[in-house]
C-alpha cells in the first residue's frame, strides 16, 4: 500500500455552501495534499492522515459528491468531486489510510505478527475498486467491515482471489503484429544528384531480420568486426537497389567485387533449409505426388508466363537470380507467425541475436518434434478410420456443477416451513414389532392373490382419477403462482422487501464473519487472537440486529422469519461456544 | 436386443428402470391405506401403458427387498404380450421367497428398511451396459416407487449412486408411497434433475404415475411437472449414521462426523491438534484436572 497514490480533481470547501476552490487533491497513505489551480491562491493543504479521525460522504445520487475529512478537534476538510466515481475512489483510499493508521497505532509493538502490508500495484487497486463498484453486495460488505476496522482490506480480498483473477484475465492487452507491407525499396531520390536515400527504422530492421535469415547471420558475423553498423546498412541498401533493378548481370558483377555485397545479392540458402524442414512436417495425408505435376518451384519464375524472351543465363549468374514470389511467400509466412520478439529492443545486435535464439530453440525443441510426430500419426489413423474396428466410446459425461450456497439457504428454509405445515408426520410410525415370517407370508399371499385374480378392471374408479388430476393441476399452478416460474424463488420473496434485504445482508455478513472466525483457529499468533476478538464482537452485534428484524416484521411473518433466522443463530452459537471453550482452556493452562 | 438395435431411435424412446419397494414390514404396516395387491395392479397397468406409448420403449423392474435386490422383469427379453404380468408376478414370488430365506432376524420393529442403495446400483449397472451396447440406445431413467423410511446406514452408498447417476445424466424420479418424505430421494431427484412426488390420494396411484412419470425425457422440456417446495439436504454422519445439522468435516475427503475424531475413517488422514500449545505441554499428572481433550 505504500506505493499507492490517488490524484483527483477536486474543489476544497470550508463549508458545504462554499463555492469551493478548484484544484488537485493528491492522496498518499501518509498524507493528503491539496494544490489549488490558481497559483496565487493561499488555500494549500498538507495534512497527515494521522490527524484525521474520520470521514463522511454524501450519498450517491445527491446533488454534490462530497467527502468530508474530520479531525478530532472538530475541524474538517470538505472536498467536492466532479463525479461520484472519483469520490468513491478517494473514499476507499481514505478509509484504507485511516484503517492503516489506526491499526498501526495499535499493533506497532507486535509488528512481526502482522501480515506484511501488500504492495498493490495500481492495476490491482483499480481492479478492486472496479469490482466494488460493479457488485453492490460486495460493496455493502466492504463498507460494513473494512471501514469499521473489523476486517482489514487484505483479509477481505484474501478470500476473494478468484473474483480478482477473473477480472484480471479480461485485461490482457492485444499484441501488436508485424506490419503487413513488404519493405519495397522506395528510396528518396534526388533527381539532380546521384544520391539515393534509404530510411531504416528499428521496426523495419526487425522485419528484415525476421524475413531474411542470411542478412541476420551476416549482421552478426560482420558487425562490428569488419563493418560498422552504418556501413552494413549502406551495403544492404545498395544490394536492395541493385536487386530492384532486376539486372542479374550487374548484380553478379558487383558481387564479384565486393564480398559482403555478395551475401546480400545471393539467394538465401538458409531459407531453403527452413523450407525443406517445413516440407518434412507436412501432413502425410496430403498428397504431394499430385502436386508434382504442378511443380513450378523449379521452373523459371514459378511458371509464370513472361512476355520477354527467356534470356540465356550463364551459369555464373544462377545464384543471383531471385524470385519475387519466393519473397512474397516468405513475407507472408513471417507475418502470420507474428511478432516473435515482444520486447522493445533498441540495439540492433541484440534484436538479431534474440531472433536467432528463438529460432534455434524452435528447431532444437525435441519435445515439439515428438509431439508433432505423434500428431501426424494420430491424424493418419483418424483419417483412415474404419468403423467396425473402433473401440467402445465412453458415454457422454455431465460436467461438474458446484451450486451456489445461496440455493441451499433458500431451499432449506422452504423445507423447514413445509415440514412444519405437514405436522409431525414423521413421528407417527407404528412401533409395533412384526415377526418376519408373518410379514413375508402376507406379502407372498398378496402376490399369489394377484396372480390368481389378475388385474382389476378398471384399475381405479374414474372419480378418484378426476380428483387426482385436479389436485395435481391445482398444485402445479399454485406453486407456479406462488413461487413464480423461477424455481429458485422462495419463501424470502413473500416477505416485505425491507425485511428481505435486511435478512440477506445479515446472512452474508454472518457468512463472512464466520469464514474469518473459523479460519483463524487454531490460534497461533497474537494477530489471530486480536482478529478473533474482533470477529466475536462483530458477531455479538448481529444478535441484536436479528432480534430487531424479528420485532420489526408484522406478526403474520414473524414465525417464518424466526425459522429463517434460526440456522444463523445456531451457527453463531456454535462459534461462540467454541470461543468460550477455547478461552477457558487457555485460562486453565496459563 | 439385436432386432432393436438396428432400428433408429427417436428422441422419445425411453428405457425405464422401476425400483419397487418390496419390504414386507413396510407393506404390513400400511395394509389399510394401500394393500400391496392394489399397488401391484396399479404398477402393472402403468408398465403396460409405458410399453404401449412407444414400440421401442423398454421397461426393467427391480425389486428392492429387505435383504436383497433382484431383477424381476425385463421387457427386452422375449415374451408374449399376454404373459408379461404373469412373468413379473412369478418372478416376484420367487424373489420374496429368496428374500425370506436370507432373513436372519426373527422380528423387526416398525417398518424396517429396504435396500435402496443396492437396487439403485443394480439399475445404474444395467444402464451402463445399455450405454456400452452401441451408439444407438433409448434414453434411460430410473423411477423409484418407495415407501420404507430412509436407512441412515445407506447414506454414503446412496449418495455415491446419486452422483454417478448425475454424471451419466440419468434422472432419478421418486414416487413416495410411505407416510413420510424421504430425504434421500428428495436429494436424488434434485441433484439428477428428476421429479419427486408424494401422492396424497393413494387410491389414484395409477393416475399419478401416468400423469407425472410416464413422459419421456425429451417431452419433459415442454411440460410443467410438480416441483417440491424444498429439499431436505441434511446429511448423516459417517460414524453413527445419524442425521445431523452441524458437524465436523475432513478437509481431505469431505466425510462428515458428528464428533471430533483423531483420524478420518474414510481416507485415513490424521487431524492435527486443535491448539498448537496442547502438543507442547506435558501431560498433567494431577488427576483432578481434566486433560485438555476436545469433546
Amino acid at each position: 500500500m505504500a506505493a499507492k497514490q490517488v490524484i483527483k480533481r477536486a474543489k476544497y470547501k470550508s463549508a458545504v455552501k462554499d463555492p469551493g476552490v478548484p484544484g488537485i487533491l493528491e492522496l498518499t497513505i501518509e498524507r493528503f495534499v491539496f494544490r489549488p489551480n490558481d497559483p496565487k491562491s493561499t488555500t494549500k493543504l498538507n495534512v497527515e492522515f494521522k490527524l484525521i479521525k474520520g470521514h463522511k460522504f454524501t450519498k450517491d445520487g445527491s446533488k454534490q459528491a462530497l467527502l468530508n475529512l474530520t479531525q478530532d478537534q472538530g475541524g474538517n476538510y470538505i472536498f467536492e468531486f466532479t463525479n461520484f466515481a472519483d469520490r468513491d475512489v478517494c473514499k476507499e483510499f481514505v478509509a484504507n489510510a485511516l484503517a492503516f493508521h489506526s491499526e498501526s497505532g495499535k499493533t506497532i509493538p507486535e509488528k512481526s505478527d502482522v501480515p506484511v502490508n501488500e504492495h498493490l500495484s495500481t492495476a490491482e487497486t483499480e481492479q478492486r475498486i472496479k469490482l466494488l463498484q460493479e457488485n453492490s453486495e460486495l460493496q455493502t460488505l466492504h463498507k460494513q467491515f473494512v471501514f469499521k476496522g473489523i476486517l482489514t482490506d487484505a483479509e477481505f480480498w484474501a478470500t476473494r482471489k478468484k473474483l480478482l483473477e477473473q477480472s484480471d484475465g479480461r485485461r490482457r492487452k492485444q499484441r501488436l503484429a508485424l506490419k503487413n507491407e513488404m519493405w519495397t525499396v522506395k528510396p528518396l531520390s534526388d533527381g539532380q544528384s546521384n544520391k539515393v536515400t534509404f530510411n531504416l527504422t528499428p521496426e523495419i530492421i526487425h522485419q528484415i531480420f525476421s524475413e531474411k535469415p542470411a542478412v541476420r547471420q551476416a549482421y552478426l558475423n560482420f558487425v562490428p568486426h569488419r563493418l560498422s553498423e552504418k556501413d552494413f546498412w549502406t551495403k544492404y541498401s545498395k544490394a536492395e537497389y541493385l536487386n530492384s533493378s532486376r539486372n542479374v548481370s550487374v548484380a553478379a558483377a558487383e558481387a564479384a567485387l565486393d564480398e559482403e555485397l555478395a551475401v546480400f545479392l545471393k539467394r538465401d540458402d538458409m531459407l531453403a533449409d527452413e523450407a525443406r524442414r517445413k516440407v518434412r512436417r507436412v501432413d502425410p495425408t496430403v498428397d504431394m505426388q499430385a502436386d508434382e505435376g504442378d511443380d513450378y518451384i523449379h521452373l523459371q519464375d514459378h511458371g509464370l508466363v513472361h512476355d520477354e524472351p527467356k534470356d540465356y543465363m550463364e551459369s555464373q549468374y544462377e545464384p543471383f537470380r531471385k524470385s519475387f514470389s519466393q519473397d512474397l511467400n516468405q513475407h507472408g509466412a513471417v507475418v502470420l507467425q507474428g511478432r516473435v520478439l515482444d520486447a522493445e529492443l533498441r540495439d540492433t545486435r541484440s534484436v538479431a541475436e534474440a531472433i536467432i535464439r528463438i529460432k534455434q530453440a524452435e528447431l532444437s525443441d525435441e519435445v515439439s518434434t515428438r509431439n508433432l510426430e505423434r500428431d501426424i500419426s494420430d491424424r493418419i489413423s483418424r483419417m483412415a478410420e474404419m468403423e467396425d474396428l473402433q473401440g467402445p466410446r465412453d458415454p457422454a459425461v455431465a460436467p461438474l456443477s458446484i451450486k451456489d450456497p445461496r440455493d441451499y439457504f433458500d431451499s432449506q428454509q422452504a423445507n423447514a416451513l413445509k415440514a412444519l405445515a405437514d405436522g409431525s408426520g414423521g413421528e407417527r410410525t407404528l412401533k409395533s414389532s412384526v415377526s418376519s415370517h408373518e410379514a413375508y407370508g402376507s406379502l407372498k399371499n398378496l402376490v399369489s392373490h394377484n396372480r390368481v385374480m389378475g388385474l382389476t378392471e378398471p384399475v381405479m374408479s374414474h372419480e378418484v382419477a378426476l380428483k387426482v388430476l385436479s389436485a395435481l393441476t391445482q398444485n402445479i399452478s399454485s406453486t407456479k403462482f406462488h413461487l413464480g416460474s423461477n424455481p429458485h424463488e422462495s419463501v424470502l420473496d413473500r416477505l416485505p422487501k425491507s425485511t428481505k434485504d435486511e435478512l440477506l445482508i445479515q446472512w452474508t455478513s454472518v457468512q463472512e464473519l464466520l469464514k474469518h472466525f473459523w479460519s483463524s483457529y487454531p490460534i497461533t499468533t497474537k494477530y489471530l487472537y486480536t482478529k478473533v476478538t474482533r470477529m466475536k464482537d462483530a458477531m455479538s452485534q448481529i444478535y441484536l440486529k436479528l432480534q430487531e428484524i424479528k420485532e420489526s416484521v408484522p406478526s403474520d411473518f414473524r414465525h417464518q422469519v424466526s425459522l429463517l433466522v434460526h440456522p444463523m443463530l445456531q451457527a453463531l452459537d456454535a462459534a461462540f461456544a467454541h470461543y468460550d471453550a477455547d478461552v477457558q482452556r487457555r485460562s486453565t493452562k496459563g | 436386443m439385436t432386432p432393436v438395435s438396428s432400428k433408429l431411435y427417436t428422441d422419445d424412446v425411453s428405457l425405464l428402470v422401476v425400483l419397487i419397494d418390496t419390504n414386507p414390514f413396510f407393506w404390513n404396516s400400511v395394509k389399510s391405506n394401500l394393500p400391496f395387491s392394489k399397488f401391484i395392479s396399479h404398477v402393472l397397468a402403468f408398465l403396460n401403458s409405458i410399453l404401449l406409448v412407444n414400440q421401442q420403449n423398454q421397461v426393467v423392474v427391480l425389486a428392492t427387498g429387505h435383504n436383497s435386490c433382484d431383477y424381476v422383469f425385463d421387457s427386452s427379453v422375449a415374451q408374449s404380450q399376454n404373459q408379461r404380468a404373469e412373468h413379473l408376478l412369478q418372478k416376484l414370488e420367487e424373489f420374496v421367497d429368496k428374500d425370506e430365506s436370507l432373513c436372519r432376524e426373527e422380528s423387526v420393529d416398525g417398518q424396517g428398511f429396504s435396500l435402496l442403495s443396492g437396487s439403485l446400483s443394480m439399475a445404474l449397472c444395467y444402464i451402463q451396459r445399455v450405454f456400452r451396447s452401441g451408439p444407438l440406445h433409448p434414453h434411460p431413467r430410473i423411477l423409484c416407487l418407495h415407501g420404507s423410511p430412509d436407512g441412515p446406514g445407506q447414506y454414503v452408498a446412496i449418495m455415491n449412486s446419486i452422483f454417478s447417476a448425475q454424471r451419466s445424466m440419468v434422472p432419478i424420479d421418486a414416487c413416495v408411497i410411505g407416510t413420510q418424505h424421504s430425504a434421500f430421494l428428495q436429494q436424488a431427484s434434485y441433484i439428477t434433475g428428476g421429479v419427486y412426488l408424494k401422492p396424497q390420494l393413494l387410491d389414484g396411484l395409477f393416475q399419478y404415475l401416468s400423469t407425472v412419470f410416464a413422459t419421456d425425457l425429451h417431452s419433459r422440456a415442454f411440460l410443467q411437472l410438480p416441483k417440491p417446495a424444498g429439499v431436505d439436504f441434511r446429511a448423516s454422519c459417517f460414524c453413527h449414521k445419524n442425521t445431523i445439522d452441524m458437524g465436523y468435516i475432513c478437509s481431505v475427503c469431505l466425510s462428515i462426523f458428528c464428533k471430533h475424531q483423531k483420524k478420518c475413517s474414510t481416507c485415513g488422514s490424521v487431524f492435527g491438534q486443535a491448539q498448537a500449545q496442547d502438543s507442547s505441554t506435558p501431560p498433567n499428572p494431577n488427576p483432578k484436572r481434566k486433560t485438555p481433550m476436545d469433546a
